[in-house]
């Protein structure tokens, strides 16, 4: 009873033919993360010290660190951050608790998938026209961080929407039917029981920003300065265009350098994904449903 | 829908009929708690406690204190067995007295020894809630509706999630309820209609058919299709 016939053994054939194809090709995904790491980690680990990290470019950039760029990413990401976080939030918990399904919610809905589709370099251009002309902020950090933060907001939105919408609908029920209002339902029971959803989001947009060359390249980040920026209306530099103003624009960089540039942001942004991975770890284990 | 139903306060009344006869749309409409989905409207007249529901001065916060609901799927909230006692009092009358120390401990004490819970978690009442077995939990979630002192609750085929002892269980609570509070019950079980209610309205296809004391319409119901459900030619 039961035995395999001639077919059946051929259709396992086939299957496991089949298996070992898809996981050859997933496997292949690991191949350029290892190698780009790889040779990050070999040309850029000789040239990373506190010097490196903490001090001016020198000789025309040939020599010295990159400190004003890596301060400069941090202010951008930062400013970003405090632009895009509370009005993407806000945002999404309108979008989840309130909105109705309805012209407008799916008009906003589409509005929000086509600014995550705009190219990072048409922001660019946007952000030129709105804020270093429109509103004179000029190139300036606050402009670029205007750009980064409109950017992200779509990011942010959609994960903290989702985050949202991970919290069981029976909760709200629950406190809907004690006679709870719409917002002592957010605020006592949704966002405590999403908080680490949104945290993880924030933290991934980030990463994403800190790497964004193209929006603040004609908005606020320079070549080079021999200062540190003194407001939002300053310029700065920034790690990503240091990156490619070293590696195409400035003859005689000794080799090594660019890589440690790389390898600097590269950190950066494995490290706030680490940390939003721990995040989640460390909340989904509290969570108590 | 076409449904006239007059609830007498005091008893248990079962809403029974097959599956999406708008049982449990017209349970919700009482609370009002349906109208969050766009799509639904409401027509006609809702009274409690001789008032008009969907009258506009009418407060849903007030309105849904004084109408409990219970659902199908037991759902605390997920923070400790205290704080959901607690929780719709704390909504309600944030600078309660009762709120405060001692008092707060006899609030949540009462109302879980009135659900016969009290034996079992008083040792652990800063547990999440989420971790109690099932039938613990539809007996939290009733609990919780005490502090508020509602006259009506509605309960939403409040067992069909639970194991046959556990509903033999919450049955007897809600028999015991009986009479501090008024109870509309929907069930698709006749069974547990006939086992749990004092009078019994039968619904079909969104239409109100028949609305007797449970024993009577069990029975000898009047109308045909009546009969035929309670003997199981359909649903």
């Amino acid at each position: 009873m039961f035995q395999a016939s001639a077919l059946n053994d051929r259709n396992a054939r086939i299957q496991r033919r089949w298996r070992l194809l898809f996981l050859v090709m997933t496997l292949l995904l690991i191949l350029p993360v290892a190698i780009i790491l790889g040779l990050l980690v070999h040309h850029g680990a000789p040239v990373i010290s506190w010097s490196f990290l903490f001090e001016f470019p020198r000789q025309g950039m040939t020599a010295g660190g990159i400190f004003p760029a890596l301060l400069g990413t941090i202010f951008l990401v930062s400013l970003a951050l405090v632009f895009s976080v509370p009005l993407g939030i806000a945002a999404a918990i309108y979008l989840s608790e309130y909105a109705r399904d309805n012209w407008l919610t799916r008009a906003i809905n589409l509005a929000i998938i086509n600014l995550a589709g705009v190219p990072s370099i048409v922001h660019a251009l946007f952000g030129v026209g709105a804020f270093v002309l429109f509103f004179r902020f000029g190139t300036s950090i606050l402009a670029a961080s205007l750009t980064l933060g409109i950017m992200a907001l779509p990011v942010v939105i959609v994960s903290t929407r989702e985050s949202l919408q991970a919290v069981p609908r029976a909760f709200r029920e629950a406190c809907w039917a004690l006679g709870a209002t719409r917002w002592q339902t957010i605020r006592k029971v949704v966002l405590p029981n999403s908080v680490s959803g949104i945290l993880t989001g924030v933290i991934l947009e980030v990463s994403r920003t800190a790497g964004e060359t193209a929006p603040i390249m004609f908005t606020g980040a320079a070549f080079f300065l021999p200062f540190l920026p003194e407001s939002v209306y300053d310029q700065t530099m920034a790690l990503s265009l240091h990156l490619f103003v070293l590696s195409t624009q400035v003859p005689g960089v000794p080799e090594g350098v660019p890589y440690g540039v790389a390898l600097v942001l590269i950190a950066i942004v494995l490290s706030m994904n680490a940390l939003s991975i721990g995040f989640r770890m460390v909340l989904r284990g509290r969570k108590r449903w | 829908m076409d449904v006239d139903l007059d609830v007498k306060r005091g008893i248990i009344t079962s809403l029974i009929g097959p599956s999406g006869c708008g049982k449990s749309t017209l349970l919700r409409c009482v609370n009002r708690i349906n109208e969050r989905l766009g799509y639904v409207r409401t027509e006609g007249l809702v009274e409690v406690l001789g008032h008009d529901a969907y009258d506009p001065q009418v407060d849903l916060s007030q309105l849904r204190r004084q109408v409990g609901m219970v659902f199908q799927r037991p759902n605390p909230l997920p923070i400790s067995i205290r704080d959901n006692i607690l929780f719709g009092q704390r909504m309600h009358e944030p600078d309660s007295p009762d709120l405060a120390g001692s008092a707060a401990d006899d609030v949540v004490e009462s109302a879980l020894r009135e659900v016969l819970l009290w034996d079992g978690v008083k040792d652990h009442l800063d547990r999440a809630a989420t971790s109690l077995s099932l039938e613990e939990q539809q007996k939290l979630c009733i609990a919780r509706l005490l502090p508020l002192k509602p006259s009506l609750i509605l309960m939403d085929e409040p067992c069909s999630a639970l194991d046959p002892k556990a509903t033999a269980v919450i049955e007897d609570l809600i028999w015991k309820l009986r009479g501090d509070y008024t109870i509309i019950l929907v069930t698709h079980n006749m069974a547990q209609a006939r086992r749990a209610s004092d009078e019994c309205a039968f619904m079909l296809m969104g239409r109100m058919i028949e609305h007797r004391k449970t024993d009577d319409l069990f029975v000898t119901p009047k109308d045909q299709r009546t009969a035929d459900y309670i003997e199981g030619r359909y649903g």
